[in-house]
Parts: structure tokens; sequence; C-alpha cells
């Protein structure tokens, strides 16, 4: 019944892994023209915000906590961003370094809550998304498009893939977002403190770990992402909009579960959270090839696949608290 | 005298009535015509009872999320419910079925979609959050699924009495907000349900070990939750006279965490104060007016609805108590 070389933890991945591949498989085989490089690449791009955002919920994620202000730090971003370079000529580049930094001051105050007076994660980003939603409403009402011809160079470079099919920009940084949060996730100290807490806070504090320190890096950590995702979607769709990014944290956390990361907290891998954005994206790509199915029906498809991994992770732990307490 | 005010302070009720008396001031003194009540065609009008009014969406869900949250639990799907049930009685009443069936069917609906959350968080153990952002993703596609992606508008005055109707120059939406909460009081407190709720929120083990059953309340606090929505969501649709599935209800769950939470709930569960939800429903509905009747612009209101969120939260945390009580005294010590 065991078999031998996979961990009760490793499954979801492996889930996750599967299920890529069959929906991509089936797509492929349905669709004419979906199996191709072209439609590959544009998987990473269309989903590159998606993605970053997701990296940095992952660590909420995995440390037990979650992050509800991503969504409204996209869209904040994003106006502060095309209203400083377009209306007041600022710099492109200093302001985008600028707008990371701010985002990763929003999330360390956040983090500071969190970690030194015990409020709940889910209310204190709560309180972050109000704040970061009105106050892109407060910047702009209006869409303001980005005018940088600098920008629109970054945006346009990729590395070519084929003679016609290039790896865009945002593509390439998600996937060097992935690869840094699977290297601080698996190869830094903070990293294993992060696990730790998810895996029981209580035994991170007696064994002495600093677990302040790195829920407030935590969330510092999800609120850069956040913002280098809203920096990544502004170039993609080159405005600033206050309404955007609405609901993208359920879509992020979606990503989060689906890529086989324990909402308990403690398990998980951020290289399935990326695959965790790319089925949505398969879904929602599939939907657009088919054209006569709606919308909708990729948030329910979603919701199901949330179901189905959901009832695998608690199938899961269950087996495995059986396996602990057996003889 | 030193030993009795912190009892005051402590009270679950004390800041969250003191900010709402605090608000209401503010208006009374400074917004123009906020106290006057006028009475139209028999009807009360004014400020208060528009407020009254406009929270008792968030009153019904809050008193569903207040028992959710005692069993340590959370229900992020109302928002998704309130458009199905929204949507079906939309799509029933154009159709012309008759009264009790567009409000029995919407109801059954919502009362299903709470069973199911109840069925993942208690038999299949799933945690709360992610149990219910199942439907809460999936929840609004259906309703959508249902509309065929339109709004669906509909005339039927009798259904539209839920919203519109006045008995006594009170609307009628306060009488079912009013009796909703009055029933849950009475089973809560009346019974052992209450205690029961409380005690599975306070220490899930220790309460199986004294033979609570926790599988049967905590779906019952789920299918509750469910109703309560399925109620508001009949409210909000006959409202605008139509089902809106990509927008009615949006945030309305974050509206009813937030209602509980000012209200003294703890998230984490056990105590519970169904007044304080009415409370904290008010203040939440007092300052969007506010802000609104100073000329601020909506946007405003987000901002100041975080500080609040935040402040609040604060004021309940015992580290930041004891930070206070350790500066205003000179000296951390406590009794």
């Amino acid at each position: 019944m065991r078999a031998p070389n996979i961990k009760a933890r490793h499954v979801p991945i492996i889930a996750t892994v599967v299920v890529f591949g069959l929906l991509y498989a089936a797509a492929s085989m349905h669709f004419r023209n979906f199996f191709s490089l072209r439609v590959f690449a544009n998987l990473f791009t269309d989903n590159a915000f998606m993605g970053i955002v997701a990296v940095g919920m992952t660590f909420a994620v995995l440390s037990g906590g979650i992050d509800l202000s991503v969504g409204s730090v996209v869209a904040c971003t994003g106006i502060i961003m095309s209203k400083l370079i377009t209306q007041h000529g600022f710099d492109p580049f200093l302001t985008a370094a600028m707008l990371l930094a701010a985002g990763t001051l929003f999330g360390t105050i956040m983090g500071c809550f969190i970690a030194f007076y015990d409020l709940p994660p889910f209310i204190v980003t709560l309180a972050g998304m109000f704040f970061a939603r009105g106050s892109s409403q407060i910047i702009s009402l209006e869409s303001i498009p980005l005018k940088s011809d600098v920008l629109t160079a970054v945006a346009k470079f990729g590395i070519p893939m084929s003679a016609r099919v290039r790896f865009p920009f945002a593509a390439i940084v998600l996937v060097a977002s992935v690869l840094a949060g699977t290297w601080i996730a698996q190869f830094t100290k903070f990293g294993r403190n992060v696990y730790a807490i998810g895996d029981s806070e209580q035994s991170a504090v007696m064994m002495g770990l600093p677990v302040r320190r790195t829920k407030i890096g935590i969330y510092a950590l999800s609120g850069f992402f956040a913002s280098l995702g809203g920096v990544i979607y502004t170039l993609y769709t080159s405005a600033g909009y206050s309404l955007s990014g609405m609901g993208l944290e359920l879509d992020a956390i979606a990503s989060v579960v689906i890529g086989g990361t324990l909402l308990s907290g403690g398990v998980g891998y951020l290289p399935g959270t990326l695959l965790g954005v790319l089925i949505q994206g398969v879904i929602k790509t599939a939907i657009i090839f088919d054209g006569t199915l709606n919308s909708w029906w990729t948030k329910i498809i979603i919701g199901s696949l949330l179901f189905i991994f959901i009832l695998l992770q608690t199938w899961i732990a269950k087996s495995a608290r059986f396996r602990r307490s057996g003889p | 005298m030193r030993q009795k005010l912190p009892d005051v302070l402590r009270s679950p009720y004390f800041w969250s009535l003191l900010f709402l008396a605090a608000l209401l001031i503010f208006n009374i003194l400074f917004t123009e015509r906020f106290g006057v009540i006028e009475v139209r065609d028999g009807h009360f009008y004014g400020n208060i009872m528009d407020i009254l009014r406009r929270s008792v969406p968030t009153v019904l869900l809050g008193t569903g999320m207040t028992l959710v949250i005692a069993t340590g639990g959370i229900d992020l799907s109302v928002g998704a419910v309130i458009a199905v049930s929204g949507a079906i009685g939309a799509l029933l009443a154009r159709d012309g079925y008759p009264l009790p069936v567009i409000i029995a069917l919407p109801l059954a609906a919502a009362l299903i979609s709470g069973v199911w959350n109840g069925f993942l968080v208690a038999k299949i153990g799933i945690q709360p959050f992610v149990a219910t952002l199942i439907l809460m993703v999936s929840g609004r596609g259906i309703a959508q699924l249902l509309c065929g992606g339109q709004i669906i508008k509909f005339s039927d005055p009798s259904f539209e009495y839920i919203s519109a109707g006045f008995i006594l120059g009170f609307p009628f939406s306060m009488y079912l907000a009013a009796a909703v909460l009055a029933a849950v009081q009475t089973v809560t407190r009346k019974t052992a349900l209450g205690l029961f709720i409380e005690s599975i929120g306070v220490n899930p083990a220790a309460s199986r070990c004294v033979g609570i059953n926790a599988t049967s309340i905590k779906l019952i606090v789920y299918a509750f939750s469910g109703l309560c929505a399925g109620i508001a969501g009949l409210l909000l649709t006959t409202e605008i006279r139509g089902a809106d599935a990509n927008n009615v209800g949006l945030n309305l769950e974050m509206d009813a965490i937030l209602a509980t939470v000012i209200g003294g709930t703890a998230m984490t569960g056990g105590k519970f104060y169904l007044a304080g939800s009415v409370i904290g429903a008010l203040i939440i509905q007092t300052l969007t007016t506010t802000i609104l009747a100073r000329g601020v612009t909506r946007p405003a209101t987000l901002v100041v609805k975080a500080i609040v969120v935040i402040s609040i939260s604060l004021i309940q945390s015992s580290v930041f108590r004891s930070q206070l009580s350790g500066l205003l005294a000179g000296r951390g010590g406590r009794a």
C-alpha cells in the first residue's frame, strides 16, 4: 500500500503535477493550436502578476497566516506608478524601485501588528486591503495610462524561444520570483523558520526561534512580491487603475492551495504554487479557445478543483495523523 | 474606585458602544439635519432611520457569522450565497411564481449551501477558511450561470414588500432582523446551545470529552449562517428589483466578519456577543453614512474603515491593553 520513496507531504505536489499534465494534455488534444510554444509562453505572461503575488502569498500560507491585501496593493502600486511617471515625469526605474520599497514597508507594518499584538492576520491584512484600495481610489478614480518609452521597451524585451516566439519580460520576472522564493524557502534560515511556525507556532517559540522577526519578514516579503506584481501588471496593461486586482487575493490563495500547500501551514513548495497558477491559466485559456463557454465556468471549475485538492489534503493530513499515533 | 473602573473598560460592549456614541454625537453636532426624523406618509424618514435600514443585511449576516466564529470557524461564502439566493428569487419572481415559492426556494438553496459548508467543516474536517472559500469562489459563478450572465429584472409588489414594506412606520426589514435576532438570542441563551457553541470554540477537545456533539452543532451554525445570507439575499435583490450576480453582496462577508470582531467576539472562537455584532454592524453603517454626509468621497470610507478596524482590534488585544495601562500607570503591574 505504501509506496517506498513518497512521503505523505509530497502527495499534494505530485497531485498538482499530475493535474497540470492531464489538463494541459487534454486541452492540447481537444483544441488545435493549443500545443504551441506561443500558447505556452502566454500561459506565463498572462498570469505573471498573479504568479508573482502568489509567491509572496505562499510564505504567508506556509506560516499558517494569510495576506488579503495583495490585490489592492497591486492596484495601489499601479496607480501611483502611472501617476508619477506619466503625470509628473519621474524616472521610471527609480519609481519602480521606490514602489517596491513602499510595498515592503506596507507589509512590514502589517507584520508588526500581527507579530507584536497577536492580532489575527486575517483582520490586519483585511484592514490593509481596505487601506490600500481606498488610497488608490483617493489618488485617482480614473484609469491613468502609463507613458514611458523606456518601460515599453522593457516590457517588450524577451528571450527568443523560436523564430517568432519570445519568452517575455513579465514571464522572466515570474520565473525569477519563483526561483528566488524557492531559494528563500528551502535554503535559508528564514525559510526553515517559516515552515517551523506553520507546523506549530508554540513549538517554534519553545525552540527559541525568532517567531516575531520571522512573521514580520513574511508579511514584508508578501508586500514586496505584491508590489512587484503590481509593477508587472502595470507594464502588462500599460495603465494604472484603482479597481484592478479585485479578488486577486482569492485567485492567489487558490493557486497556493491547488499548488499543494496546506492552508494549515507547514507543508508546501514554491514551484507547486507556479503550477497552481499555470493550472488556472490553462483553464482560462481553454475556455477562451472553446469560445462557447462563459467566463463564469472558470470560477466553477476552479472552485471544483479547489474542492478536490482540499479533500486530498484533508485525507493526507488524517492518514499522517493516524500513522503518527498508530503503533 | 480603582477596582471598578477597569471592569467597565473590560466590558465587551464598552468600547464599541463608546465609539458608536461618539460617531452619533459627532454627526448630531456637525452634520446638518442628522438627528431629524420626519414622518412622511406615516413612515419614519431621516439619516438615523437610513442607517438602521441599511445595516439590516450586515446585522443578518453578522448574526450567523457570530455563531460560526464562536465555534472557532469563519464563513467566507455568505456574499456568494446572497448572489445565489437573489438570483433564484429574481428568476422565480420574473416568471410569476406564487410568493411562497419565490421565498421558499432561495432560502432552501441558501440553507443547502450552509449545510454543505457545515458538512465540509464538521464531517470532513476541512479548515473553515478553506471549506467556505470553495463556495465563495464558485458560488458567484453558479449565480451567474443561473442568470445566464445577465441582470434579471422583475416586478412583483408582494415580493418587494421585504425591502419596501412598512409596519407602524418602520421598515419591514427591521422587524425581520429583529425577529431573527430575538429567535437566536432565545435559542442560544435559554437553551444550552449557546454554551455548547462557546465550549467548542474555547476548547474542542475538552468539549468532546464532556460529550458535546461538535459535528451536529457546527452543522447547525453553518446552516444557519447560510440561511441568514439567504434572507439578506432576498432583501438586497428586492431592494433593486433585480439580481446582479456579479455585484450583489460583494465584500459583505468582510463587513459581517468585521461587525462580529468589532462587537467583541474573538476570531479564535469562544464567547460570543450577538448585541456586540449588531453594534458592530451599526458602527460600520454609521461610519459610511457619516463619511458620505461629510461630502468626502467614497474611497476615503475604505481608509477610515481600515483605521477603525485596526484601532478596535488593538484595543481588544491584551498586549496593547497592558502596554497602555503600563503607560498610564507608569508601571506595567497588573492585579
